[in-house]
């Protein structure tokens, strides 16, 4: 299974690159469309500001493209930033428009949270009630720990996965639906069970190619 | 809720793990890369390496460390010492590291950490602070392993480097580091109070009990120790003997001996501490 780990610029995708192929993906790094399009599936990784990240994606253009794969079903896991741009839109440093594949805005933690960002091991709650719940935690504990590092958040009703306290505040920590899989947490850097959530991915490619 | 974050340093001397006091009269300790595995093996939650000497003929073997660890090692790390340019930022983290940790050159021109922060990320950009208290009770900044004087206080500094856009501070008591009497706790919390982003509380680590008070008084966000861990790794023989450098100074390794004040530890036995404390971590 081929799997694209979309380079726009935003971060470190060697350790991406490195879970993926720990699990049994080939992986390429590109900002290509034609790699976009001939993979089996899509990982869009990336740390930094929202409003820079999609001017990336344009420059490259890659907004398209990413939005086609998505539509024609294509398996997608957007990781930290990557799950954010798959909202409507974003407050951060001004106004701006995302990917729109979820209705949803992306919002600093309130003033109350006393430390941002949001950096360190953390757990979730899992909403069983998510069709695709048994298949991303498939062998995996509901009571693991998983690395977040993040100032912003996920505001969303639709398609929560799972949810996490953050001092107090709970935010949309992961999504799933269908195809696409979003996580606000760093599954490369969340040790053996974040190794495992690849494994996940990667066995449900194979298993819709089969 | 906040979980705790335990991170070990290495540091680290051309391509060898080393140990000092005060952050000098370095010791050989054995392989960077094996304790970092062993570390991760066994629960760590983060780990950072100091390049403490960083001189230009360490670089390439600190390179080759970094990519054999980002190969091995799935938590994020973060990679410290001798870094000067914007280039060295985007060397270090494309060879793998998760963040890198700049003191000096950032002291030398602050825009740097309003460049670096834009350039990389916010949460890519940690600011080591090495604190030295004064006669009259102030904390100063120095740089290079607590040798230069920069007459920084280190309150507003901390606070400077928050708002030119730093992720995180690493703070380190040059005058604990080392010594196993304890962190540096009113150093660490006057810190840690004033600023928003997370304080990582750095030196004098000697046993657990120092752990629980500085993020109980010190409000510690995170806490980071070399000796108490490193000696752990030694005492229960956990590595074997080829990871332990037949170069440099290692026969006091073999003796047995460890400064009295630092009690060998290993991170589960720290966590349990923690626990036991009412203190929440990863476990």
């Amino acid at each position: 299974m081929k799997a694209v780990v979309v380079d726009y610029h935003m971060g470190n995708l060697f350790s991406v690159r490195q879970a993926c192929e720990q699990v049994g993906f080939e992986s390429v790094i590109s900002s290509k469309k034609e790699d976009v399009d001939h993979a089996d599936a899509i990982i869009l990784p990336g740390v930094g500001a929202f409003g820079v990240a999609m001017e990336h994606l344009k420059k490259n253009d890659l907004v398209d493209v990413l939005k086609r794969n998505i539509e024609q079903k294509k398996p997608f896991l957007g990781v930290c930033l990557g799950f954010q741009l798959l909202m409507d839109r974003s407050t951060e440093f001004g106004e701006y428009e995302g990917l729109g594949v979820f209705r949803g805005s992306v919002k600093k933690f309130p003033a109350r949270v006393r430390k941002i960002p949001h950096v360190g091991w953390n757990t979730l709650r899992v909403n069983e009630g998510n069709a695709s719940c048994s298949r991303v935690f498939k062998d995996i504990g509901y009571d693991e720990y998983y690395y977040f590092v993040h100032s912003y958040y996920v505001d969303t009703r639709e398609d929560v996965l799972t949810t996490t306290d953050y001092e107090g505040f709970s935010f949309c920590s992961a999504i799933a639906k269908d195809h696409i899989w979003g996580l606000q947490f760093h599954p490369e850097k969340s040790a053996r069970q974040g190794l495992k959530l690849y494994e996940n991915f990667f066995q449900y490619v194979k298993g819709i190619n089969r | 809720m906040k979980n705790i974050r335990v991170i070990p340093r290495i540091d680290i001397k051309g391509p060898n793990l080393v140990k000092g006091i005060h952050l000098e009269g370095l010791r050989v300790l054995g392989k960077p890369e094996d304790f970092a595995r062993y570390y991760y093996e066994h629960g760590a939650d983060e780990l950072i390496y100091m390049d403490i000497v960083a001189s230009l003929y360490g670089r390439n073997s600190l390179r080759d460390i970094i990519e054999k660890t980002a190969r091995e090692i799935f938590i994020p790390f973060t990679v410290g010492g001798g870094i000067r340019t914007l280039e060295d930022i985007r060397a270090i983290l494309r060879a793998g590291a998760d963040k890198v940790s700049v003191n000096t050159a950032a002291i030398k021109d602050a825009n740097m950490i309003r460049e670096a922060a834009r350039k990389f990320g916010s949460s890519t950009i940690v600011i080591s602070i090495e604190a030295i208290k004064e006669p009259d009770g102030r904390y100063l900044a120095y740089t290079d392993c607590g040798r230069e004087h920069t007459g920084i206080e280190i309150v507003a500094w901390a606070k400077k480097v928050e708002d030119l856009g730093a992720g995180e501070i690493f703070l380190t008591s040059v005058d604990k580091d080392g010594t196993g009497e304890g962190y540096d706790i009113e150093l660490i919390r006057r810190v840690s109070e004033t600023v928003s982003i997370p304080v990582i509380a750095y030196g004098g680590a000697g046993n657990c009990e120092d752990i629980v008070n500085v993020i109980k008084d010190g409000k510690a966000d995170a806490v980071s120790m070399s000796s108490v861990l490193h000696y752990g790794v030694i005492g229960n023989k956990a590595l074997d003997e080829s990871s332990f450098q037949s170069e440099g100074n290692i026969t006091y390794l073999k003796s047995g001996k460890v400064f009295s004040k630092i009690e060998p530890h290993t991170i589960e036995s720290i966590k349990n501490s923690l626990k036991a404390s009412g203190i929440m971590c990863r476990h």
